[in-house]
């Protein structure tokens, strides 16, 4: 999995290219970690890329939700296909997250 | 068409994941699983490896075996994947299923991995014999 990270003045994106999965889920928790910090309004997760999210990936996905909650930012997701939006479903994390 | 049938034995390190996932990916598209179905099963799997790489021999390794057994006739196919290990007795499917209707900063982190395995599969089984934990999975195409 590779990310390609941009930032813009308060918006950071980040595109996953690959598999999330429970190997490669630490690197995006870590670059997380590390972008979403005070200033950061908006936060765009591009998945057009991502064909397979595992459990860890969720996890990852779930704790930068949290970080822009806690910010008072905006996390959106966008371009989710079509098995990814499968797992959001059957995990509840349709309704959670922000879609565009 | 046919039956086929293979085997794979690791130490089940999560350093090993790529090949357990490997392995399976390349004898699915052998057999015409359509990828989507693919997907649902390398995913289901790697939950279970994982808890079991994770989980099942504490802080030694021991192996995990990995059986798969695909059925295909003209038009369908079945997958059989049966997940083993010698580890301590432990029966995922009993775990409470998390709650999925929680917002996000309500959402504990973790147990979505068991959920996916029984959402996405067609077939769940688990029993502990002579001493292993033999988790079943099955997925119709």
């Amino acid at each position: 999995m590779e990310i390609i990270k941009k930032e813009h003045d308060e918006e950071v994106t980040m595109s996953i290219v690959g598999r999330l999965d429970t190997n490669s889920a630490p690197t995006l928790t870590k670059e997380l970690e590390e972008s979403l910090v005070d200033g950061v309004e908006v936060f765009v997760l591009d998945m057009s890329e991502c064909d397979y999210v595992a459990s860890s990936g969720l996890r990852a996905i779930l704790s930068a939700q949290k970080k822009m909650n806690s910010l008072h930012g905006k996390m959106i997701v966008r371009n989710v296909i079509g098995d990814v939006m499968e797992v959001f479903e059957m995990t509840g994390f349709a309704d959670i997250l922000t879609f565009e | 068409m046919g039956n086929i049938l293979k085997e794979l034995v690791v130490e089940a390190t999560l350093d090993n994941l790529d090949k357990v996932t490997g392995f399976l990916e390349e004898n699915l598209m052998a057999a015409d699983c359509p990828m989507k179905t693919t997907m649902k099963i390398l995913v289901s799997v790697e939950e279970v490896y994982v808890n079991v790489s994770s989980y099942a021999y504490g802080k030694e390794t021991g192996k995990c075996t990995i059986l798969l057994e695909i059925e295909t006739n003209e038009d369908n196919g079945l997958a059989r994947i049966t997940i083993k290990d010698k580890g301590k007795a432990f029966n995922p499917l009993e775990q409470e299923d998390p709650d999925i209707t929680l917002k996000a900063d309500d959402r504990p982190i973790g147990g979505l991995g068991i959920l996916m395995v029984k959402k996405s599969m067609d077939k769940v089984d688990y029993k502990y014999l002579c001493g292993e934990n033999i988790l079943v999975v099955e997925k119709i195409w």
